[in-house]
């Protein structure tokens, strides 16, 4: 049919090429450490959404069993010191954790990727402008933003988000401004501009799908990052309130009955531990895919 | 264009990479620049379309389009024009495509951005634009990304996008220079079946004398940032005026010569455009240079029918006076007798 139209002899062959994303994941797959990380994220998410719906004991039911419990066949990670199902609340700590994380990323990225972008592609008195905010956020210390942000506006999940990403989004801006200069430079950006594309179109038309792969893997390594820090928020109580658990302050709980109670601290350290290995695998592994001088 | 002047703001001073440059182009004719590196010939092309990079900026002249001047219009209208009313193709067309967007959806975004179409009549246009273009199958090259096409095959997309809003004026820059021979003249061959077509106005900047050659009606020889010579192909072919035009005519290896001669080169370098020489620009590699040439800027006047040209001897006078046609020896002053040492500083 193609033959046809073209009108001419030979049948043109295409060998049958992978596209930059069918390559990226088959690069990916190669990768046992970020295959086993999917694996296991995609688990951990199965869990967060099942825990939407259902988990063994209501998660903030006091008194489920014995305080301090240890682990049994009724219970498998044991009770806290309230008597709640360690197992339940560690699956509605997986919700939170995947929340911030993936949320916190989400904001990080509609906050830098554009504010980067510009910066980038216009420079001049902007560039200058948005380098020096992203200075002063540097300069200042990430926990002191985040604890008085909260105290600001309220110990709440989407505050905490908000205040995680006001720490965050100038690696992101960063990065962007980085590739935008970079890609500026590059001709079929000078193309684009005398085939007369828009300026949203420059921007995000095409400087925004070449600067793609970076953003990814910044983004998913950002992600553990989030995790931790409200992790951090909440073990120091300035995070998610009670009787909304989260690894954090789960952990933060566990502390204080250590001698007596180790599972309590040992089981949302571990679901925190691997879900930050796992990000930053898959991360890595992304890193790997998606640049193409690493191209096999 | 009216006396243009386009000029690079560098700490030792401004370089004049253009310098008072004017011409007209006419609907429909093919119109060749030539020149070598650093002639101005690029960024010529590029001020039209105020596309000249930082720290370049167009301190004088005019561009008429249709008795508007593209340098007064608004940034809003500039843009409307490029790529509707003048398009403009690049050197490498390996890079001048976007690697991670499919080779058809790009030339789609060329007529939507200026909304020539609605997006289901722009892919059809597509297709049958890369069909024009002589792409084989090329419904299925539309999908493809650009590192999947052939260096030709890509030179021929960007030129598929260049015509996509049906512009007057097509701007090629040396568009044939990154391919080997045979696609450079199935490219070529392209361009002159699509001017003639289309009614396209194309205007070609290279390097090459044989482009022009092949494909152009008219000429304009730049050198240091300056028109030098300027008239029909034919005419400028069969007698060159400036002693820049004679040399870059005679430096072309010739498949047809006797003897296996050595390739002739214009001795010297292209001036430096921060401190350009004083009189002609191009008295310190001229082999027929006068004390003239050294002092008074020449300027561009009628030499022939059609034909001008800025040189106080003109190849006219070379060849009566000076046996040019005979000399072997083209160094500078060679032919004239006025050596280097006898330049009176």
């Amino acid at each position: 049919m193609a033959t046809a139209a073209a009108g001419i002899v030979s049948t043109p062959i295409i060998p049958e090429q992978a596209s930059l994303w069918s390559d990226a994941w088959r690069r990916l797959r190669r990768n046992r450490l970020a295959l086993v990380a999917t694996i296991f994220l995609t688990f951990l998410v199965v869990v967060a959404l099942v825990s939407l719906v259902w988990t063994p004991y209501r998660m903030s039911e006091v008194g489920v069993t014995a305080t301090y419990a240890p682990p049994s066949s009724a219970h498998l990670l044991g009770a806290d010191e309230l008597g709640r199902d360690l197992l339940s609340r560690l699956m509605v700590g997986a919700q939170i954790s995947l929340v911030v994380g993936v949320g916190t990323q989400l904001l990080v990225l509609a906050v830098g990727v554009p504010i980067g972008l510009l910066a980038g592609y216009y420079r001049g008195w902007l560039d200058n402008v948005v380098s020096f905010i992203i200075n002063v956020f540097y300069g200042i210390p990430d926990i002191l933003v985040a604890m008085i942000m909260v105290f600001l506006l309220g110990p709440s999940l989407r505050n905490i988000i908000i205040a995680i990403v006001a720490t965050r989004w100038m690696d992101m801006a960063r990065l962007v401004r980085g590739q935008a200069f970079s890609l500026r430079e590059r001709e079929f950006i000078e193309a684009a501009r005398a085939a007369g594309a828009r300026p949203m179109k420059m921007l995000f038309g095409h400087l925004f799908p070449n600067a793609l792969g970076p953003i990814i893997v910044q983004a998913t390594l950002g992600i553990p990052a989030a995790i931790l820090f409200e992790a951090f928020l909440s073990f120091l109580g300035v995070g998610v309130q009670p009787p909304t658990p989260s690894w954090g302050s789960m952990a933060n709980e566990g502390v204080a009955a250590i001698q007596y109670a180790p599972h309590m601290v040992i089981a949302p350290s571990i679901a925190l531990s691997l879900t930050l290995m796992a990000f930053n695998f898959l991360g890595d592994g992304l890193r790997d895919a998606l640049d193409p001088r690493s191209r096999r | 264009m009216r006396n243009l002047r386009t000029q690079f703001k560098t700490d030792a001073g401004p370089v004049k990479a253009v310098d008072d440059v004017s011409f007209d182009l006419y609907p429909g004719e093919s119109l060749g620049i030539v020149g070598e590196s650093g002639s101005g010939k690029s960024v010529t092309a590029l001020s039209i379309l105020r596309l000249i990079p930082e720290p370049g900026r167009i301190v004088g002249g005019k561009v008429l389009f249709h008795d508007q001047d593209l340098l007064q219009v608004s940034d809003e209208e500039i843009r409307e024009i490029r790529g509707r009313d003048i398009a403009m193709i690049f050197q490498d067309p390996q890079s001048s495509l976007n690697p991670v967007l499919r080779t058809g959806f790009q030339i789609d975004e060329a007529m939507l951005a200026h909304k020539q179409a609605s997006p289901q009549a722009a892919h059809e246009r597509t297709v049958s634009l890369l069909k024009k273009v002589r792409i084989p199958a090329a419904e299925s090259r539309a999908k493809d990304y650009p590192h999947q096409l052939s260096g030709g095959m890509r030179q021929r997309a960007m030129i598929a996008m260049g015509l996509a809003n049906s512009p007057q004026i097509l701007i090629a820059d040396e568009p044939t220079t990154a391919l080997d021979v045979t696609v450079q003249a199935q490219i070529l061959e392209l361009l002159g079946d699509l001017n003639r077509e289309l009614g396209t106005a194309i205007m070609m900047i290279t390097h090459n004398m044989g482009v022009v050659a092949g494909l152009c009606t008219r000429v304009i020889v730049m050198y240091a940032g300056q028109i030098v010579e300027q008239g029909p192909v034919d005419q400028i072919f069969e007698s060159p005026q400036h002693p820049y035009t004679w040399s870059l005519l005679r430096s072309i290896p010739r498949v047809d010569a006797l003897r296996h001669e050595r390739l002739r080169s214009i001795e010297g370098m292209a001036p430096d455009l921060l401190r350009p020489p004083a009189g002609c620009r191009f008295h310190p590699r001229c082999p027929f240079r006068i004390e003239k040439c050294l002092t008074d800027e020449p300027r561009l006047e009628e030499i022939h029918h059609g034909q001008i040209a800025s040189c106080w001897v003109t190849m006219d006078r070379a060849r009566a006076e000076m046996k040019a046609d005979e000399l072997r020896d083209i160094s500078p002053g060679a032919a004239s007798g006025l050596r280097p040492g006898e330049i009176i500083p």
